[in-house]
Formats: C-alpha cells, structure tokens, sequence
C-alpha cells in the first residue's frame, strides 16, 4: 500500500498558487480579500493584478456583497478569508446575494477546521461543511492537498454558479499528482478494498491513506475514496464501492451533524442502507492546541480511522 | 419630461401598487407609495437603460439595486410601465409560481431584477461591486441604489459607506427614503439614526437632500449627484418621503408599513389616484 509523495506543503498555498495561474489565465477573475492576504496565499495575484484586487478590509459581509455585484458585469470574484469568517459570518450575505441570486462567486475558505490550531476554538469552524451544502444552488468542495487544492482553484473558475472551496492551514503530505484533472462532483478512488469503504474529504483523506497501512497489516482490505467535492455528492461513485465492500467509514475535519457523513448516509439510507461509522468532532467545540494534538484530542485521527473501520466490519456480520 | 407627464405614471403606479398588496392581502403599500415619485423618475427620466432588450450584465447601461426590497410593489409597477414586462403580470404578484415574488429575485428572471433582496443592508455593497467593475471595464454608466432610512441601522451598510469613499468608487448615487418610520414605529424612537447628513459626510460621502414628491427637487438634486460623480467621492441623497404618499389614511403613520388595504378601504385609495395609463 504505498503512496507516491511529492513533498509537503499546506492547501491554502495550493490556494494562492491555483489562484496566481487564474490571474494569468482568466481576465475576468478578480479577487478580494478581509485583511488575510498572507495567510490566504494571495499575495501572487495581488502583486501581479493589483487593479483585480479588491482589499475589503475587516468588513466580510460587505466583502461578499461586493463580489456578488461583481459578477454582474461578468467577473468571476474569489473572496478569500478564513473559513468561519467566510460562512457563520456571512450565512446571510452567501444565500441571498450568493445563493439565491445564483452569482458566480467562488468562497474560499483558509484556515477550516481544528488544524487551525492554536488561535482556538473561536476560529476552528466545524460547522462550514453543513452551512453551504444546506444552500441550494452551491457546489462545496474540499480538496485533500495541496496538489489538489490548486486544481480545484483552477477548475471553479469555469464552473458557473457559486461555490465553496474549503481548505486550511497546516503543512501536510501531497499525494495527488501534480498533473491530476481535478472534475467536480466525480471522486477519486484511491485504493481498492474489498472489506470497507472509507470515504474521506480535506487533511481526513491523508490520515485515512495511513490507516490503510495498519489496516493492511491486520489484514483488513479497505477501499478509499477521496470525496474532494461534497455538493453534489458523486453518489454512484459511493454506490459501487459499498455493494463490493458493505460498510463505509467516513471521515472528515468537520461536526458529525451536517457534514460528509452526514451527506453519505443520506444517499446509502435511501438506496443501499449498510452500516455506516463516523469520524468527525462529534458536537462540541475545539481549544487551544498544535494541529495533530487536536486532532487526536477531538478523535479525527489515523487511529480514530482504523477503530472505526474495525467498529463498520463488526457491524456488517451482526446485520448480516 | 413634463412633471405632469411624470405625475400621471406616478399616479398610475400607485394604483397599481394599493391593488397589488390589496388582491393578495399582504405586501408593503406605505414604502412603496413614498418611493413612487423617485422611482418613476429614475426609470422614465434619469436612467439610461433598456426595458425592451433586459441584460443581466447591464453593460453601458446605468443599474438599479433596491437594496430595501420590502417596497417591490413600486418596483414592479415601474418596471411594467417602463416596459420591461406586460402591466397584466402585476396580477400574480405574491402568488404561487409568479415571477413577481414577494421580496425582488432573480430566480425567476423577471427582466429588470438583476440581484435579490428583502434582507436589508446588503444592496450598497452589491451596488459598490458593480461600479467598481464597470470602473474595470471602463463602462462610463452609473449605479443607483435605494434604502430604506430604517435599514441604515443594519452595520453593512457602514462597512461599505467605508467602503466605498476609501476606495474612491463615485459612480454610485445612493438614495436615501427618509420617511423616519419603521415596522415597530418612528425610527427616531426604534432606533434613532442621530446626525444622519454628518454621518455621511463623516464616512466621506458627498451628501445632498431632497424632496422625494417635488419632481423640481428630484430632477435638479439628480442632475446635480449625476455631475457630482467622477469626482473621486460616492454620493448619496438623504430624500424626505411621506410613507404612503398619496392615499390620506396611508400618511403620517407607521401604521401602512406592511398592511395591505380591504377591499373598501382600497377602493376610497383609488379614488384619490387617477386612472391614467389604464389598470392592469
């Protein structure tokens, strides 16, 4: 079971990266940040584009105002911020001037999640994943790494209609390759297995590349999915795996309520209900901490995935 | 245009508006009867715009964004007038499947809508995006906005207030409905605005006044924020507004806010409104 690695780098510069290559590219892509130009990674395209770049300032509801009126004279607005400060912030802003008035607006979103690490709990948003996919007309997608986040950047901008891109802030393994066709809404089999499907989205997909080690070792043959677009799920893409496997572990940085596994069960209880496991934060908030020390604390870690893949198989002989 | 002429489609708008919310029991008639003259106006006088040949980008064309979205009754009135749609569409306001929904949307893609709205504060910064991107495309037309007086307490409307005089974007007429009334009652009393000439001026804005039923006060005060533009400050008009203008029972309250009239109560409004265009 081994993966090829090409390095180690943080999504947010698989943002800034994905987004200097538009700026090149594309005319019409502007941009616009909240004061977060470092650490979104946008400093690229501010440098080479400044007269597409749109400083909003600590001011994110009227950030998102502005880009939606962007979009009225064609341009195609990335706003840049962290990721609550991109959605609880702004739910309002997003679903009428966003949403609802279907403007091409891509939402990119830093720092998500526990691996922001130790400004704690008031900016690790667990709840983003559940806020935009609830929104008709949005396309949510969390890339895996770096790689992978700059591809997606790529591949919204001509994608019409909103979306919301989720990435974050911690340096983690690459292991897309550097030349992969990033297609929304079509997942990625990583490995096949016959015993358990686990499907993964964002930092989740390489823990779960880990645990398929350990799991090998023991034994167990699991398939791994990278779910990098969450809304609209690729559901035959889940289907096919678990009529072969007949279970599934999901696994994400985000609550248990409303995020990936909760979008999975969704499909699998109406077409192929199978026992399905969860690793998510399950219903609290995070603290203070490095990265990997929440992310074991809050038991979205490799031996959180191995525990529940162990947790899914049991299951599936007892309903069986 | 004669202010006459601009009398008689303001009078027939607001028949259309009081029959409007009065067929469906509900909707906004007292902002709606205020804005009537202003928007009349802007559609048959200032703006440079095309009701026969509706674009979403709005190139070479000055845009609309009614950021207080409750009075759509006035705006789709005036819409159909100027011909962006059939007046007889005004019947299926608020009702199941219109194009007319209660609050503006673009859903629906009724011609003339270019954004949605209803929850306040949020067209300043719509109206702001697109004038800086008209400034990208070198697009010499204007962007106007509307808001209610009572919607100024919302807190994005002063982040782009800030906005807009820091980054110099002055092809933008915002208009201000000072009727000082609100649902809960007077806005003095709900939530007093203070100083509201100084707090725009303080935000940086060039600031002007006038009165939203003297079409003499609109055109000049009009014309004067259209050569005020280009300047390198946005600019914005505090307009004094009776809510519910022109219907006698209407004026001096809170109280038509969002109540529709009956059916009597309708009919004694209509027969202070002439007929002149021909109903829906």
């Amino acid at each position: 079971m081994e993966f090829e690695v090409f390095g180690n780098k943080d999504t947010r510069s698989g943002f800034g990266e994905g987004l200097a290559v538009l700026g090149e590219q594309n005319p019409d892509v502007v941009a616009l940040c909240a004061d977060l130009t470092g650490s979104l990674k946008m400093d690229a395209f501010q440098k080479a584009h400044p007269e597409r770049f749109f400083q909003a300032g600590i001011a994110e509801a009227n950030m998102i105002g502005l880009a939606a009126g962007m979009t009225i004279g064609g341009k195609i607005p990335f706003t840049g911020t962290f990721a609550n400060f991109s959605t609880g912030r702004v739910y309002d802003q997003i679903r009428q001037s966003v949403a609802y008035s279907k403007k091409n607006v891509k939402i990119c979103a830093s720092h998500a999640g526990l691996t922001l690490g130790e400004d704690g709990a008031t900016h690790q948003v667990l709840e983003d994943i559940g806020m935009m996919r609830m929104l008709p007309n949005m396309t949510v997608i969390v890339p895996a790494d770096f790689n992978q986040t700059k591809q997606a950047t790529i591949a919204i901008a001509a994608h019409e209609g909103p979306v919301y891109l989720r990435f974050g802030r911690p340096v983690m393994p690459i292991f897309v390759k550097p030349d992969a066709e990033f297609v929304i809404g079509k997942a990625d089999v990583l490995a096949e297995g016959t015993d358990v499907t686990i499907i993964a989205c964002g930092h989740m997909v390489w823990k779960s590349i880990e645990a398929l080690k350990e799991l090998h070792a023991i034994g167990i043959s699991a398939e791994l999915i990278n779910m990098h677009t969450i809304k609209p799920l690729d559901e035959a893409a889940i289907l096919k795996s678990v009529g072969k496997t007949g279970c599934v572990v999901t696994a994400e940085e985000h609550m248990m309520n409303g995020g990936l596994g909760e979008a999975v069960s969704q499909v699998l209880s109406r077409q192929y209900p199978v026992p399905q496991e969860y690793v998510a934060v399950n219903d609290t908030f995070g603290e203070s901490g490095t990265p990997m020390e929440l992310m074991t604390k809050y038991h979205i870690d490799t031996p959180d995935v191995v525990a529940a893949v162990k947790r899914a198989i049991a299951r599936k002989s007892i309903i069986i | 245009m004669e202010n006459t002429a601009l009398a008689g489609i303001a009078s027939q708008v607001r028949r259309d508006i009081v029959r409007m919310v009065s067929a469906v029991n509900s909707g906004h008639p007292g902002g709606s009867l205020g804005c009537t003259d202003f928007l009349t106006y802007l559609y048959f006088e200032q703006m440079q715009h095309n009701a026969a040949d509706f674009q979403m980008g709005g190139k070479n064309e000055d845009l609309f964004f009614l950021s207080n979205g409750h009075i759509s009754p006035v705006w789709y009135s005036v819409l159909a007038r100027a011909g962006y749609f059939p007046a007889a569409e005004l019947s299926t306001f608020r009702k199941l499947g219109a194009r007319l929904q209660g609050h503006p949307s673009t859903d629906k893609n009724l011609p003339g809508i270019r954004m949605a709205s209803g929850s306040l504060g949020q067209g300043l910064s719509v109206g702001l995006g697109a004038a800086q991107i008209k400034k990208l495309n070198q697009d010499p037309t204007l962007v106007y906005t509307l808001h209610g007086d009572g919607e100024l307490q919302e807190g994005q409307i002063w982040e782009a207030a800030m906005y807009a005089a820091a980054n110099k974007v002055d092809n933008i007429i915002a208009t201000i409905d000072a009727n000082g009334r609100q649902i809960d009652g007077d806005v003095d009393e709900v939530l007093s605005l203070g100083d509201l000439h100084q707090k725009w001026v303080s935000f940086g804005w060039e600031v002007l006044h006038m009165d939203g039923h003297d079409f003499d006060s609109i055109r000049s005060t009009m014309q004067q924020a259209k050569a005020m533009t280009g300047n390198g400050k946005p600019v914005v008009i505090i307009m004094k507004t009776e809510m519910g203008q022109g219907v006698d029972y209407m004026m001096g309250s809170h109280k038509w806010h969002g109540v529709a009239p009956n059916a009597e109560q309708l009919q004694v409004a209509l027969d202070q409104l002439a007929e002149t265009l021909g109903d829906y």
